[in-house]
């Protein structure tokens, strides 16, 4: 069984359709890749299978629990399924320490002596055990990606959700995000993966879906997608990228 | 010009006047402190309220705002005297028997809870919705979202406009003398009836002053520790 089912899934912001009807299976320990222009959909598919967004219709399954019957406990799925976001949102009043520990402390109830030896065992494979009493203001944005990747982390999701999580980088700090979502993916996290960074994809991605207008236009295996697109749309899409540099 | 200083400034005035004035000021004091702490938890539960979200809230953000929207309008003068002639006049035991000094710090509550609401409440509305956002998708729930992420960013936010909110406060305290509350300003009256001359006004102004400073010097000072420590945060 497939661990993410997004099944005919339709959302609008007003008049605003944002998501038509759109399917995607994830299955377990594989990375999927969105790519797709700026307000294709991605951010909001993504936002939808956490449950920040309620959708119009259809249907969203994650591990065999139906997440879109409004029966579910929001908080408890949300347990599950880490979130990065492009713009980090770290929370600035707190330390990197004290970022990554709230959420095993609150919401799991784990021990504070436990919080804070899962926390710098992130640190540590992030490599910022250094910043562990910075505030986040004071590390690069690099640095802030990484912790707030190893915040989500802290919470042993099973799925991580990356929104575009180097679009606001420096272009020098580019690589140590990736490197980290790439050892992610080694290490068999389920991800879906917004990105526009194409090499990236087609390197770690085991499921290209290329989003045009809230649509799936096309999806297939990352060698497929970059070399034999099927979809007029697709050639047309990555044409362009080529054309900027980025592929 | 000599009539001038004599009525409003004389030294030896200033010495006779004095000790009843402090007496007196000592009681705008306590006035302040128990109004500012009382303001302080009141608002911010106002101004929570009013932020709940969803349907089913709707009467309780409907009533906080037919709250704020009534003390806010209203004079503090006409709420001293409401509360501090017409409690009594209920002639319910337990609200109507208390001294005149509660009655004036339930006066200047009820009126700068509704003032301090607005400005914990422009706080609140100040943090982005993505920290919102990052603490939810965590799992925080709504409240632990509100207790460890909006409200700690908000009240380190709206702390000089709430200090600022109290220095008109602690001068308020002199209007609840109009229900007979001891304080400084109705000592300086007192004696200005008994002796004819307006010095003890100034004392009671130099009092208010005095207080006043400090606590202007205090906000900038906060201001100035922030803004430094945002600068060294940002190289």
């Amino acid at each position: 069984m497939s661990f993410v089912e997004v099944d005919n899934v339709s959302k609008s912001f007003g008049t605003l359709q944002v998501l038509e009807h759109v399917s995607l299976t994830v299955e377990p320990h594989n990375v999927v890749c969105l790519i797709g222009a700026s307000g294709s959909g991605k951010s909001t598919l993504l936002r939808c299978i956490n449950l920040l967004e309620p959708v119009d219709e259809g249907k969203i399954v994650v591990d065999g629990q139906n997440l879109t019957n409004g029966r579910v406990d929001v908080n408890a799925v949300r347990r599950k399924i880490g979130i990065v976001f492009q713009a980090y949102n770290l929370f600035p009043h707190m330390t990197v320490l004290q970022n990554i520990e709230l959420a095993p402390r609150k919401v799991r109830g784990v021990t504070p002596q436990m919080a804070r030896l899962t926390a710098f065992e992130l640190l540590e494979r992030i490599g910022l055990v250094d910043k562990a009493d910075e505030y986040p203001d004071r590390l690069s944005g690099g640095q802030q990606q990484r912790v707030a990747i190893a915040r989500a982390l802290a919470m042993g999701p099973e799925l991580m959700l990356l929104d575009e999580v180097t679009s606001a980088l420096d272009p020098q700090l580019v690589s140590e995000v990736l490197n980290l979502v790439r050892g992610l993916a080694q290490t068999g996290m389920t991800m879906i993966v917004a990105t526009h960074e194409m090499s990236f994809a087609r390197e770690v991605a085991d499921k290209i879906c290329f989003l045009d207008h809230g649509r799936i236009a096309e999806e297939g295996p990352p060698a497929q997608i970059f070399s034999e697109p099927r979809e007029p749309r697709t050639r047309e899409f990555l044409a362009r990228v080529i054309e900027a540099g980025r592929l | 010009m000599h009539q001038v200083v004599h009525t409003f400034f004389s030294p030896h005035n200033f010495r006779v006047a004095f000790p009843d004035v402090w007496a007196g000021f000592q009681v705008n004091l306590k006035l302040m402190v128990v109004s500012e702490i009382l303001v302080l938890i009141f608002a911010l539960a106002v101004a929570i309220i009013r932020g709940l979200p969803g349907r089913g809230a709707r009467p309780l953000r409907a009533l906080m705002i037919v709250y704020t929207d009534f003390f806010r309008g209203t004079p503090l003068i006409l709420v001293a005297f409401v509360v501090g002639f017409g409690l009594p006049a209920l002639n319910i035991k337990i609200i109507s028997t208390r001294s005149n000094f509660t009655y004036g710090v339930i006066a200047l509550t009820l009126v700068y809870t509704a003032y301090v609401t607005e400005v914990y409440r422009a706080g609140i509305e100040s943090v982005h919705p993505s920290q919102r956002m990052a603490a939810r998708s965590l799992g925080l729930s709504y409240w632990q979202s509100m207790r460890f992420v909006v409200i700690p960013q908000a009240v380190r936010r709206v702390i000089p406009p709430l200090l600022n909110d109290f220095i008109g406060l602690q001068k308020d305290t002199a209007l609840v003398s109009v229900i007979g509350v001891a304080e400084a300003a109705l000592q300086a009256q007192a004696y200005s009836q008994t002796y004819a001359n307006f010095t003890s006004y100034t004392v009671a102004a130099v009092l208010f002053i005095l207080l006043t400073i400090p606590l202007a010097r205090f906000t900038d000072h906060l201001i100035a520790v922030r803004e430094r420590r945002e600068r060294a945060a940002a190289t």
